[in-house]
């Protein structure tokens, strides 16, 4: 026994030394390639921020110094940009998370049909944006074809151009479409991970539905609610093919927002000095959101 | 049986109310997609349903390539990113160092870069080495794209593997690589299938580079359904057809893979 057990032993210690060595380098192609694509974009941008470049007027090349950020901040549509980038971020934050967690109780009462009704739901979630950007516009909101166009006529009031009236509140609209679903999915596997016996001891002392609400639910929530928080925002602050599909930035800047300012900066009018100072701002907003996200994940990671 | 009927009917109502309500639109543009142009721009319910807007659709010769892009691109992307992934979470989370904690909160970090801050320098870049408008440039950008969240899915699912089991396999001399092939990839088939799931949607949906760094040759789906946003492209029906085929495979995979999805999607934080 020992005769054959002894290379075998040796084997398996050689093979088990070698795994240990070779292992920990597993990560390295991953953490080499995310390197380069972090850095070399990062660091062009910031170069290119800072250089008089339009692609079309090579001639004019050359340090812009502070130019580039001057002309940014002193240029009323960037102003604008900001403003609607904002505004888009805490509407559809507050449509998504508000409905979100009132959608997300109600589809963890016992009904028939819930599992059915759970997936019809969450379904907006994974139809791709150009998509649902162009049904809602066309197929929808179309004043004269639309559905609402048709309901409004049917009792009897003037349907609505809401592009052309309400071309923000149109946009929030359909990005609200496409998010709701991702908040009532994450917020609803947060209420099922909820203790029973924890309400059940409250309703046991009489607290009625709703300070079970308040009391119980929203705080354990509170969490998930945070995580949703984040991540739409780090989506929403450059929402753009809703834009790119539907107004293209427009009545006038109506639109515009700091993703499509920089598209258009970039793709249109080949201002790559101007655009690269946008996407700069875009980046530092985006961290500023991410250092908290990244923080809150950090305390629940176990390695 | 603690509900009373009342609020069992009222949780009813109000579920399946909005329920329908979210997927009207949805429901619409299959609708839509079985009429003719001409009923298509009415909201009426009664008609004769036809295929000829999916049969028209079809016949734009382009149609097929935009579907094969989308195919390829989201299958080429995905599968780059396992292949950079599977080894890095592997090591991760049966080798795991002091930096381990680290590396992966870094990687999750390179997600919250935001696409149109690099906009310009990836344009540029992919211009000088002729990367516009083909396949394998999207196909690279995807799969970084994805490779945090892919990263963080496996090595969720590897924690849950014993490490025993493993030990038992390197006693019968397996080596590192038949280590992963022959006894991780079996034991987390189904975690590796919906990370590679989840990657796919991610990919499938994507529109921010496929619109801007692709125009004709490499362009998938979401460029061609874009292409229908000019004003005198009004043809409802043949948008609704198109659109249903670019929305419906992946509609079905979303169903089948939700509780997944919330793990990958929040990099764990919400169980």
């Amino acid at each position: 026994m020992s005769a054959t057990t002894d290379p075998d032993t040796a084997s398996f210690n050689s093979e088990a030394a070698a795994t240990r060595k070779v292992a920990p380098f597993l990560v390295m192609p991953s953490i080499a390639v995310l390197l380069a694509w972090m850095i070399v974009p990062l660091v062009m941008t910031l170069w290119f921020s800072f250089q008089y470049y339009n692609l079309i007027d090579p001639s004019a090349r050359g340090f812009a110094g502070i130019d580039n950020y001057a002309y940014l901040v002193t240029d009323p549509d960037f102003w604008v940009s900001l403003r609607t980038t904002l505004v888009l971020l805490a509407s559809v934050l507050v449509i998504t998370v508000g409905f979100g967690t009132l959608l997300a109780v109600l589809f963890n009462q016992p009904f028939p049909g819930r599992n059915i009704a759970r997936v019809l739901a969450i379904s907006p979630f994974f139809v791709m944006p150009t998509v649902s950007a162009l049904i809602w516009k066309n197929l929808l909101m179309h004043p004269i074809y639309g559905v609402f166009g048709a309901l409004a006529s049917t009792i009897g009031i003037q349907p609505v151009d809401w592009f052309a009236q309400f071309p923000l509140a149109s946009i929030i609209a359909i990005v609200s479409w496409e998010w709701l679903p991702f908040a009532l999915l994450i917020l609803l596997t947060a209420v099922q991970s909820l203790d029973h016996e924890q309400k059940e001891a409250a309703r046991m002392d009489g607290a009625g539905p709703l300070a079970q609400f308040f009391f119980i639910t929203l705080p354990h929530l509170s969490r998930a609610i945070g995580v949703v928080i984040m991540i739409e925002t780090i989506f929403l602050l450059t929402v753009f093919a809703e834009i790119f599909v539907t107004t293209s930035g427009g009545p006038g800047n109506a639109t515009t927002n700091l993703a499509f300012l920089i598209y258009a900066r970039a793709l249109l009018q080949y201002d790559i000095g101007g655009a690269s100072a946008g996407g700069v701002v875009a980046i530092i907003l985006a961290n500023i959101v991410a250092f908290f996200l990244v923080r809150s994940i950090a305390r629940r990671l176990e390695v | 049986m603690r509900e009373t009927p009342m609020q069992r009917l009222l949780s009813f109502i109000l579920g399946w109310g909005t329920a329908l309500l979210l997927f009207f639109p949805i429901a619409w543009m299959v609708l839509t997609s079985f009429k003719s142009e001409r009923d298509a721009t009415s909201p009426n319910l009664f008609f004769t349903p036809s295929l000829d807007s999916y049969h028209e659709v079809f016949a734009r010769a382009d149609y097929l390539s935009f579907a094969l892009n989308s195919i390829v691109i989201s299958v080429g992307g995905t599968v780059l990113a396992l292949l950079f992934a599977i080894p890095a979470a592997y090591s991760m989370a049966f080798h795991p160092t002091r930096r381990t904690r680290g590396t992966l909160l870094w990687m999750l970090s390179t997600k919250m870069l935001p696409p149109v801050g690099v906009l310009v320098p990836i344009y540029l870049l992919f211009r000088t080495a002729g990367l516009l408008d083909t396949r394998s440039g999207l196909i690279a950008i995807y799969a970084l794209m994805n490779l945090p969240i892919v990263v963080w899915m496996l090595f969720t699912f590897y924690k849950e593997v014993p490490n025993e089991i493993l030990e038992a396999g390197r006693m019968d001399g397996a080596k590192t690589a038949g280590e992963v092939w022959f006894l991780l990839l079996p034991l987390t088939l189904p975690g590796v299938a919906s990370t590679g799931l989840l990657s796919l949607i991610l990919c499938w949906n994507e529109a921010f580079w496929s619109l801007n760094l692709t125009s004709a040759g490499a362009a998938p789906l979401t460029a061609f359904i874009a292409s229908f946003s000019s004003p005198e492209g009004l043809f409802f029906a043949k948008l609704s057809a198109a659109s249903t085929m670019a929305v419906a495979p992946i509609l079905v995979f979303g169903w089948f893979s939700q509780r997944q999805l919330v793990q990958g999607l929040t990099f764990g934080a919400v169980k």
